[in-house]
């Protein structure tokens, strides 16, 4: 006798267990599908096609009314169950009907997670799952604003298909980088890219606070940050949960899903479940390929026959026209893992394997995901890949081709693309150059003079002599930043600016980054670079800072810090000094030290009262005297025709008009300072980075002194007039050093490496440039004349870093 | 079955930041990785490194700020030349929300 099979939902896995069950034998049951959704089964992850235009509903239907009457399914379409009795094996339907089944099999599928902001309940805050959003979406146009939240898949493809529509389309994602879960750091920067060019907003690392609606309906979506995003539509696409509510109020077992076991049977023998609303294993499932897998099972249990489901491996792709990416497998690092990374800049290509015991585990692609089945095969085969590594990474094309060719990042400059900086040269000029027989280092420099400045540039002139001879030319060993580059510091500096690149994904894409995410060496030198490139522009990384740039504070050898407010000049005042004692008594700071740079620092200071002890030193009008910065820390004075008998000219008030100007400014490392009044130099200024020496016809402008590892005597790079020339002088010549010197080398280091000679040309003889260096400092301090301390301790800046998480002290030990 | 105590949201932490968890036992280092990773783990390696919640990220680890230790955050081992390693403890994220192992309050650190 045939069996009744009562189905719970007409989704995709019920409709292919339904398929396959008819398929190997249609007389086996009596089959009544009851579904919420007022229609059958539809191919739900073609929604995406369907709002961007690329398809229409009826071309995503996958079983038609037709179907369900050819194959005997009696439908009861937007009809929910109310209940199902179990003892006596009857579902119950919203209008009171009972009927009885053999077999019942749940498919309810999941919720949308609807985030409980305040706010959520207002008219136009929808999810995206079903027809009714995605109609929803459709229907906004190049007049509407909409705001998704959730920087997964679906938000992706919900935002995708809304722009192509001429929405004005805003994505608000929590985590640092676009879908997070799938994508590595990079694949997200070029995604985002991708995402920016087809008119979309992407806010990423931004926290939603609440809904702002009018007369009901959504208005805006605020942030914490206080920022205001106006919307007609707002989308949430942050996630799913399995629809258990049913299968628990009759009491299946259930955790985050209802509990399967392999052969996709609840705790309940004659009830099923499948699909997105079921875990297996601890697992549940959103994307479609376990859902088939999981059909295929239950349509064989229903038959008696025997099949196990087994998780395998799972893929996604983003269903966004021209954002072609691909992950699969677990990509994230461990100790005992490895990394084969290639880039491509120029096409846009990004592609990363995870190797662990010479198998390929995890595979991230992007840009051209040509090669993702062959590579998907190698994860889900466990393949060895030891005898391919070379080239594993070019795809099955290129087993046993050359490995790529490290020079690809000049190679793919424009001819136009200026080369040496010092004398303009462009890189077509310098191919001129060696086309014309100049192929030597040394015949370039002499005949292009491309590298015989300042000598930064010899790098990337290196290598475009290698790139134009080939063969013929032996490229010199140099020095690279660090592992995870084969690029010199130099070279990445001029790169950043000739391509202008303005961030550290987006260096590291575009210059051939070896390691996924950089290293503590590259990390804080990329992020001083881009600073320093691109002032005004928000490209500074906090997380790339060492940890006294970052909290802006000393940390010491006990995990305490030090707190050293700015003195101008080493001038203080008895209000000053009473508001530093007042926070050494309030916070019992142990240690009160008055430093070499003429200035008191507070010692062994909890990193919890930082900003605290910053608040009262405000209160003083004290700010940070940044003697945690590699940069502008302190301009020593002496006193100066003011009180001193031998004095020449006011050296305090210019070492105030100095530091006034200078502080707040980031350099390669430290930057010192000291103007004293008169050759007795009781400022010491002829050991600091920049001293100034007064004499009664000036000021003499020493350069390069060292008095640390390295002692070494500053030596005169000029001497002016008046103190206005001394000013400008200091400031081209600080600019010079920022613009010019390699990340962690002092002056003196950088001096040894250009020459003192071209320092005297750049500052002293071209009065233009000198000028030119000045004004470009000026406008880079116009961004970084700010103190860090205020905005901590008055405006919650960072203030992550100030509190713990959580703290369980408290909590007895057992 | 472990049992996991609730120290907060995914967005207290930033990407490729850190913060602690004081416990009677020592602070607990929670680092969120640019993966999106979670990790929890001793903040000192008594005597030999630490803070490590101070410490730049890079990947799945983090780089000791006082001797430039570098540390795997999955395993707590130190890397290259370096020998120690730091105690690790479970941790897990469920709806937004940041959840350590009791045990690790407890100081007890996790079974290999």
């Amino acid at each position: 006798m045939t069996q009744k099979l009562i189905i719970i939902g007409a989704g995709m896995a019920t409709g292919r267990a339904l398929e396959q069950l008819i398929e190997a034998d249609p007389n086996a049951y009596d089959v009544t599908l009851f579904n919420a959704e007022p229609r059958g089964n539809y191919n739900r992850i073609m929604l995406s096609p369907v709002l961007s235009g690329e398809k229409t509903y009826e071309e995503i239907v996958t079983h038609s009314a037709e179907w369900y009457e050819e194959n005997g399914v009696t439908c009861r379409f937007g009809e929910r169950v109310a209940n199902v009795d179990r003892a006596r094996k009857v579902v119950i339907a919203e209008n009171g009907d009972e009927l009885p089944y053999d077999k019942l099999m749940f498919g309810t599928g999941s919720n949308p997670f609807i985030i409980p902001m305040p706010g959520h309940d207002l008219e136009g805050v929808i999810a995206y799952r079903d027809l009714e959003d995605t109609e929803l979406m459709m229907s906004m146009n190049e007049t509407n604003k909409v705001v998704v939240i959730g920087g997964g898949l679906l938000g992706l493809e919900a935002a995708a298909g809304m722009a192509a529509r001429g929405v004005d389309v805003t994505v608000v994602h929590i985590m640092g980088h676009l879908m997070e879960r799938q994508l590595d750091e990079a694949a997200g920067y070029l995604l985002r890219k991708a995402l920016v060019d087809k008119g979309i907003t992407v806010r990423c690392q931004a926290n939603s606070k609440q809904i702002l609606g009018e007369n009901g309906k959504v208005r805006a979506l605020q942030l914490d940050d206080g920022t205001e995003l106006p919307c007609d539509l707002l989308v949430m696409a942050v996630g799913i949960r399995p629809n258990v509510k049913l299968a628990q109020d009759i009491g299946l077992a259930v955790g985050k899903g209802i509990h399967v076991d392999d052969q996709m049977l609840t705790s309940d023998a004659d009830i099923l479940a499948v699909g997105e609303c079921v875990e297996h294993d601890g697992a549940i499932f959103g994307l479609v390929a376990p859902l088939y897998d999981q059909a295929k099972v239950a349509a064989k249990t229903l038959l008696d026959e025997p099949a196990t489901f087994v998780q395998r491996e799972i893929s996604t792709k983003l269903k966004v026209t021209g954002c072609d990416l691909f992950s699969a497998g677990d990509f994230a690092e461990g100790e005992d893992r490895e990394d084969i990374v290639f880039r491509d800049p120029a096409r846009g290509v990004y592609r990363r394997l995870v190797l662990q015991s010479n198998k390929v585990i995890g595979a991230v692609m992007y840009g051209d995901t040509a090669d993702s089945n062959w590579f998907f095969g190698l994860i889900k085969d466990a393949t060895d890949v030891s005898d391919m590594r070379d080239t594993l990474i070019f795809g099955p094309a290129y087993q046993g081709g050359t490995p790529m060719d490290p020079l690809a990042a000049v190679a793919a400059l424009p001819d136009d693309a200026e080369i040496c900086g010092c004398n303009g040269i462009s890189k077509g000029q310098i191919i001129a150059a060696i086309n014309g027989g100049a192929d030597t280092l040394d015949a370039v420099k002499a005949t292009s003079k491309a590298g015989s400045s300042c000598g930064s540039c010899v790098g990337l002139v290196t290598q475009v002599l290698g790139l134009t001879l080939g063969d013929e030319f032996k490229m010199p060993e140099k020095e690279t930043i660090c592992k995870c580059s084969d690029l010199s510091h130099d070279d990445v500096r001029k790169l950043i600016i000739a391509k202008e690149l303005k961030s550290i994904p987006h260096v590291m894409q575009d210059l051939d980054w070896k390691s996924p995410g950089g290293c503590h060496v590259c990390r804080p030198a990329l992020n001083y670079y881009l600073v320093c490139a691109w002032p005004g522009e928000e490209v500074d990384d906090g997380k790339s800072r060492f940890i006294n740039e970052r909290v802006h504070a000393n940390i010491q050898k006990d995990g305490t810090y030090s707190v050293v407010p700015r003195m101008l000049g080493g001038i203080t005042t008895p209000k000053e000094l009473r508001a530093i004692a007042d926070v050494a008594d309030k916070f019992k700071v142990p240690t009160v030290k008055v430093t070499g740079g003429q200035r008191i620092d507070l010692l062994g200071v909890k990193k919890e009262d930082l900003p605290a002890i910053w608040y009262d030193l405000g209160e003083a009008g004290m700010m940070s005297g940044q003697a945690y910065a590699k940069g502008l820390r302190t301009v020593k004075t002496c006193v100066g025709t003011d009180h001193c008998r031998f004095g020449t000219q006011d050296s305090t008030g210019l070492g105030i008009k100095i530091e006034s100007e200078m502080w707040g400014a980031w350099s390669p490392h430290k930057f010192k300072l000291a103007v004293t009044g008169c050759p007795r130099n009781c400022a010491e200024a002829t050991c600091k980075d920049l001293g100034i020496v007064c004499v009664d016809s000036g000021y003499q402008i020493l350069v390069g002194g060292a008095a640390g590892l390295d002692l070494l005597e500053a030596q005169l790079l000029i001497t002016v007039p008046t103190e206005e020339e001394a000013i400008e002088v200091s400031c081209a010549f600080y600019q010079l050093y920022r613009e010019g010197a390699q990340y962690l080398h002092r002056p003196y280091k950088w001096i040894a490496k250009v020459g003192l000679d071209w320092v005297k040309e750049q500052v002293a003889d071209d009065l233009e440039n000198r000028a030119a260096l000045a004004e470009r400092f000026r406008y880079s301090q116009k961004f970084y004349q700010v103190d860090p301390w205020a905005e901590r301790a008055r405006k919650g800046v960072d203030s992550h870093e100030f509190t713990p998480l959580a703290d369980f002290t408290k909590v007895a030990a057992e | 079955m472990t049992d996991f105590i609730d120290i907060g949201s995914v967005t207290d932490i930033p990407v490729q930041g850190a913060r602690i968890v004081r416990t009677a036992h020592g602070d607990i280092a929670v680092f969120h990785t640019a993966s999106g990773h979670f990790y929890a783990v001793d903040e000192y390696l008594e005597g030999k490194a630490g803070p490590l919640s101070n410490g730049i990220q890079h990947g799945e680890k983090v780089t000791d700020p006082m001797r430039n230790w570098v540390f795997d955050l999955a395993t707590g081992e130190a890397q290259g030349a370096d020998e120690g390693c730091v105690g690790t403890y479970e941790m897990k994220v469920e709806d937004g929300r940041l959840l350590l192992s009791s045990a690790a309050i407890a100081g007890q650190v996790a079974a290999e």
